[in-house]
């Protein structure tokens, strides 16, 4: 992807239409790299499960204090133990697409 | 109890201690006009929604609580995003709320409708879509909660025509919002930080906005006296420490004094409390207390280690940390220490200004002229770091400036939200006739209110802190930073109901004595030297301590 290892980042999200813009415009604002996110509806659609997959960079310890200060995030915790395999099971869809473009 | 949702947020706000709202009236915000209209709830119209903004800012940053303020959609809401975004940055308390056009016509382009939620995301701490009535009775005092708790700052309440004219019943109307606690330091932490300061030869403390808003600024005199440990301070740290003070040596950073960033220099121990490392206060961070340690005290989590990382630090009220802190250290004189700081003094001492028309002249002539218990809004540029420098702040909350954002304009409204919560107060408006003229129009809401507020225009004729620049790093070649337009500022005063007048150099000091000792408004339009420069200056990306002190360089 780039040359640098990625890691995962998991957050408990309150579900509601603006939540997303809050944690999308926090990597732009902030200058921070994001690299996929999924994103699913847990707990009958009262919160959301986000998987955000972001650089494992020194930059990492300010991504994840700067969305702990988020008031619709219930909880981050950076999971290494992932493998990204979360996102490699879109690697179908991801091919897909590409033979679209 | 029979509400509509306007006339309920109304009763919220009023719950919340809020007596007066700035603001502008406009289509999607009526309803709520019409409730305020039929409450006691006073009422300042301001000239432009910014102005609102800043007025709140003004109450906020001079008393300490949460201020409201309201804005129209469209328009209304993108022209106070400026002061809520200057809010942010300062960490002051405010709670916006905007009229939205009716939900039903949300995303169809509608008449003013623009996605204010959307725009206020990265400049507010949070904000709210307010889908129903009933929603605001949880929204409401979760915004001033939000809005007071941790690292203060402002939050937004966006809040659709439907919503505002929906009828709702409430039984009981919920508890006022209010700040959380926060966390106390762990005591081992304490211990060790106590440990670290008796080790320390050359310790300085080095405080900010944040013991202002913790009201630490007792206990931040007593750690200095008790162990011997001189002060600097950021911009937003101005009235901490008493300008007499002998351990109290002033602002760091850009335009601090050279004594003072040496001392930053040679600290082998900084304490940093309330503070973000800002790039105005450290210059180059490499360059910035290259030799000391970092004991870093904080109340957001997310400043301990984004600029500088700390040997240890504590996410804590800085006050509460600090009462445990000092019976934790011991009585220490340090006289060494505080011997070579006098020496670094005395090696680069603050030089006084040849020209009798020096803008320190000029402000310690005002300051003579002003009550202690003045407080003093400052706008940017200039004058405001002359302000900075040779200002005598003596308490926290009296010196009232936009640092983070440096928003022009910034001192006028915000002076008639200090002398509204301060009524029986000097307020005194230092500006520019750059930042004057940004907010000039607020000058009607000075006169229809009748604010006892003294402006005194620094004015050059100059964007003066960009003239400065190009002059220093530009070669001199000067691009839209002078003024061919002077306007007469007395006349326009005059235009306005408020006394005004031209003071030219040499200025006469009987003029401003009279001006500043009579009752009610007035516009002082005084002329200084148009291509004066604040020094000292650190150029842009250096370290603080190769801070220039002239056009020729180091003097």
């Amino acid at each position: 992807m780039n040359g640098l290892p990625n890691t995962i980042v998991k957050l408990m999200v309150k579900n509601h239409p603006g939540a997303m813009s809050h944690i999308t415009g926090l990597f732009s604002r902030r200058g921070f790299n994001l690299e996929g996110i999924l994103c699913a509806p847990v707990d009958g659609g009262a919160q959301s499960a986000m998987y955000l997959l972001v650089r494992n960079d020194e930059r990492l310890e300010q991504i994840v204090k700067q969305l702990r200060k988020l008031y619709d995030v219930k909880s981050v915790v950076v999971q290494d133990d992932l493998d990204h395999t979360v996102f490699n099971r879109m690697e179908r869809l991801l091919s897909e697409a590409e033979a679209a473009v | 109890m029979q509400f509509n949702g306007a006339s309920l947020l109304i009763e919220l706000l009023k719950r919340q201690g809020i007596g007066i709202v700035a603001g502008i009236p406009g289509g999607a915000n009526l309803p709520l006009y019409d409730a305020l209209g039929r409450s006691d709830l006073r009422h300042i119209l301001v000239r432009h929604e910014q102005a609102g903004g800043f007025l709140a800012q003004g109450m906020a940053r001079s008393t300490g609580n949460a201020a409201a303020c309201f804005a129209t959609s469209g328009p209304g809401a993108v022209n106070l995003l400026t002061a809520i975004a200057d809010a942010k940055l300062d960490s002051v308390p405010m709670v916006a709320v905007t009229g939205q056009v009716s939900s039903g016509l949300i995303g169809t382009d509608a008449f003013q409708e623009v996605d204010t939620y959307g725009m206020s995301i990265p400049v507010t701490k949070h904000n709210f879509l307010v889908r129903t009535a009933a929603e605001l009775v949880e929204v409401v005092p979760e915004a001033f909660r939000l809005a007071l708790s941790g690292r203060q700052g402002p939050v937004l309440i966006d809040l659709p025509k439907d919503v505002q004219v929906a009828r709702i019943d409430i039984d009981r109307m919920p508890a006022p919002g209010s700040a959380d606690p926060a966390p106390d330091p762990d005591g081992a932490v304490l211990a060790s930080m106590a440990r670290m300061i008796a080790a320390a030869e050359r310790p300085l403390l080095y405080v900010g906005g944040g013991v202002v808003a913790s009201g630490a600024e007792e206990e931040v005199r007593a750690l200095s006296v008790m162990c011997g440990i001189p002060v600097v301070c950021t911009l937003m740290g101005l009235g901490i420490m008493s300008p007499e003070d002998p351990l109290h040596l002033g602002m760091i950073g850009m335009h601090g004094s050279r004594a003072t960033n040496f001392a930053v220099d040679r600290a082998d121990l900084l304490i940093a409390l309330g503070v973000r490392f800002d790039d105005r206060a450290t210059g180059s961070v490499a360059g910035f207390a290259p030799r000391a340690r970092v004991i870093h005290m904080d109340i957001d989590e997310a400043e301990i280690g984004k600029i500088r990382r700390p040997d240890i630090s504590a996410v804590c009220d800085v006050k509460r940390a600090l009462k445990r802190l000092n019976r934790l250290v011991a009585r220490t004189a340090r006289e060494q220490w505080l011997a070579e700081i006098d020496a670094l003094r005395k090696e680069h001492p603050v030089p006084v200004p040849a020209d009798e028309a020096h803008p320190w002249t000029l402000l310690n002539r005002l300051a003579r002229f002003t009550p202690e218990s003045s407080i003093v809004t400052v706008d940017v540029g200039q004058h405001q770091m002359w302000a900075a420098q040779a200002w005598p702040v003596r308490r926290t909350r009296r010196f009232l400036t936009s640092g983070g954002l440096g928003t022009m304009g910034f001192a006028l409204p915000a002076a008639m939200g200090a002398a509204l919560a301060h009524p029986h107060e000097t307020v005194l408006v230092l500006t520019g006739d750059g930042s004057f003229l940004i907010n000039i129009q607020e000058l009607a809401t000075i006169a229809e209110n009748n604010l006892d507020i003294k402006i005194c225009v620094f004015n050059n004729g100059h964007l003066g802190l960009v003239r400065q620049q190009q002059e220093l790093f530009y070669g001199g070649r000067y691009v839209a930073s002078r003024f061919d337009s002077r306007p007469d500022f007395a006349a326009i005063a005059r235009g306005f109901g408020i006394p005004g007048c031209s003071i030219r150099i040499p200025h006469d000091e009987g003029i401003l004595a009279r001006a500043l000792s009579t009752k009610g408004p007035v516009v002082l339009d005084i002329e200084v030297p148009e291509t004066e420069n604040v020094y000292p200056m650190v150029p842009p990306g250096k370290s603080n301590v190769e801070a220039i002190s002239s056009n020729r360089g180091n003097a």
